[in-house]
């Protein structure tokens, strides 16, 4: 269950003893009348309604006798001019709450988490791009092919596959059948639960396919050399660019 | 009449310009740079609810969706680093010409000649690849936490459409400076397109706009990335962030 936070278990508790305060004044305070929240204009404009209604059901029984035409006068209960159709319960219409979320503004809390976070990159960008250059290698040259010629390190995962499987299931069959099984993860996964202990199964499954493609990127970008043979980077130097 | 101080100067400029018609069709009523801002729950409402922001965000949160170590702030980081590579983009497609004759030459005349442009392009290259690095590390964020799960299961959906467009991004960017590097990479990649069943070959030739990469690729792909791809991204990205709040905010506690 979610905690509820302090000021509302407060407010709560004020509510309480008001309400235990006024059980035990009753006996006076129904008589008290500057106990209600009624403000004293406009009891007194209550009291003269109550004092003109003989008047008003004359005027009405001789309706010719010339003066003129009085207020509405009510016939409810203590002379409202309103009546109670009916009573709308909280949460017929209107989706309320029952259990009160504990929730935080988002300015400040959390517009200043996200403008630190921006801040930190942009700087480790700017610092990062000061010290190392992006590679600009010679003029293209179809004529030169370079060994070993490697993909972007995503897709070398990829081109580590090639040397395992025929072009048509490493470079379409995997990725594809990876992608759409990707998007179908929420349709095939009907476990409601979020928590990590009942969803052990989907958890290994995914790190495993998460670290199975880790490595073989990392093979594809470090351990493959001319020829995109195996390596060791320690041994014959790197091949690889960013 | 008393000597004005410069402070009260200042301040009479201050309300006067606050005061004006300019000023006040400007910011909404409400905003902050109308009345001032102190610190009030009030105040702090208005700071989203009177700006931009409420774009993105509610007026609240839940308490643990500001917990950076939720969610390691991956998503907001691979939206920034969007925006500051469409910043750095910009810059780069001032000196740039998208012809097998051109591009490499602009690339380097960029690095040498121009002011911060060996800066600018370092950037825009090291963004592009801490962008997919975050995208990755978002969506297994998502995974571990479950929040692809309902009610959330389309935006899961969308995530791994929108991580399908970074790298296309990506790899379209990868061959623009037309050096050895950008040629053989794209070679190795697009062959592999090409033994797509079927139709393999026609894919191959839409994508290079021949039967192998040259002048009409680099054409081909400088549209896809500067123009196509971001502009799908970008609508992508709008739905993504609208569902995120539909589907009652960021998924959690575990």
């Amino acid at each position: 269950m979610a905690e509820i936070p302090e000021h509302l278990l407060k407010r709560a508790q004020e509510a309480r003893d008001r309400l235990q305060d006024g059980d035990e004044g009753a006996a006076t305070a129904t008589e008290d009348k500057s106990e209600t929240k009624i403000p004293e204009h406009l009891l007194e404009r209550t009291v003269a309604a109550k004092d003109r209604e003989p008047a008003a059901v004359a005027s009405a029984a001789a309706p010719v006798s010339g003066s003129a035409p009085l207020p509405p006068v009510g016939s409810g209960p203590g002379g409202n001019t309103q009546r109670l159709l009916t009573v709308v319960k909280s949460g017929s219409i209107q989706d309320v709450k029952l259990k009160p979320v504990d929730k935080v503004h988002v300015w400040p809390h959390l517009l200043i988490v996200e403008f630190v976070a921006a801040l930190s990159i942009t700087a480790f960008t700017v610092i990062f791009s000061i010290f190392v250059n992006a590679p600009l290698l010679e003029l293209a040259n179809f004529n030169q092919t370079p060994n070993p010629s490697k993909a972007p390190w995503y897709f070398l995962g990829l081109q580590e596959l090639l040397t395992l499987f025929h072009p048509m299931v490493a470079g379409v069959t995997i990725p594809g059948l990876a992608l759409f099984l990707l998007i179908l993860a929420p349709y095939i996964d009907k476990n409601p639960s979020n928590k990590p202990e009942d969803r052990k199964f989907a958890i290994s499954l995914m790190t495993i396919h998460l670290m199975f493609w880790g490595v073989l990127v990392m093979i594809g970008s470090f351990f493959r050399g001319p020829g995109f043979n195996f390596i060791f980077p320690w041994a014959e130097g790197l091949f690889f660019e960013l | 009449m008393p000597k004005q101080s410069v402070g009260e100067k200042l301040n009479d400029i201050s309300e006067q310009m606050k005061s004006s018609q300019a000023w006040n069709s400007i910011f909404r009523p409400g905003s902050i740079f109308r009345k001032g801002y102190s610190d009030s729950p009030r105040n702090r409402s208005y700071v989203v609810m009177n700006s931009l922001i409420y774009h993105l965000h509610p007026v609240k949160v839940k308490r643990h969706a500001v917990k950076v170590s939720y969610t390691l702030c991956l998503g907001g980081l691979s939206f920034f680093l969007f925006i500051l590579l469409t910043v750095t983009g910009i810059f780069l497609m001032f000196f740039y010409r998208p012809t097998a004759a051109q591009a490499w030459d602009d690339i380097y005349t960029l690095q040498t000649s121009v002011t911060f442009g060996l800066l600018v392009r370092n950037m825009h290259r090291w963004a592009a690849h801490l962008m997919v690095l975050t995208v990755f590390l978002h969506m297994a964020r998502v995974f571990y936490h479950g929040a692809y799960k309902a009610p959330r299961e389309f935006n899961w959906v969308i995530g791994v459409i929108l991580l399908t467009l970074t790298l296309l991004l990506s790899f379209t960017g990868y061959l623009l400076p037309w050096d050895q590097l950008a040629l053989w990479a794209v070679t190795v990649g697009t062959n592999m397109m090409g033994y797509t069943p079927v139709f393999g070959d026609q894919v191959r030739f839409v994508l290079l706009g021949g039967v192998e990469i040259g002048t009409d690729t680099l054409l081909r792909w400088y549209v896809l990335h500067v123009l196509m791809l971001p502009f799908v991204a970008v609508i992508f990205m709008a739905i993504h962030f609208w569902r995120v709040r539909k589907d009652g905010g960021i998924s959690g506690p575990l």
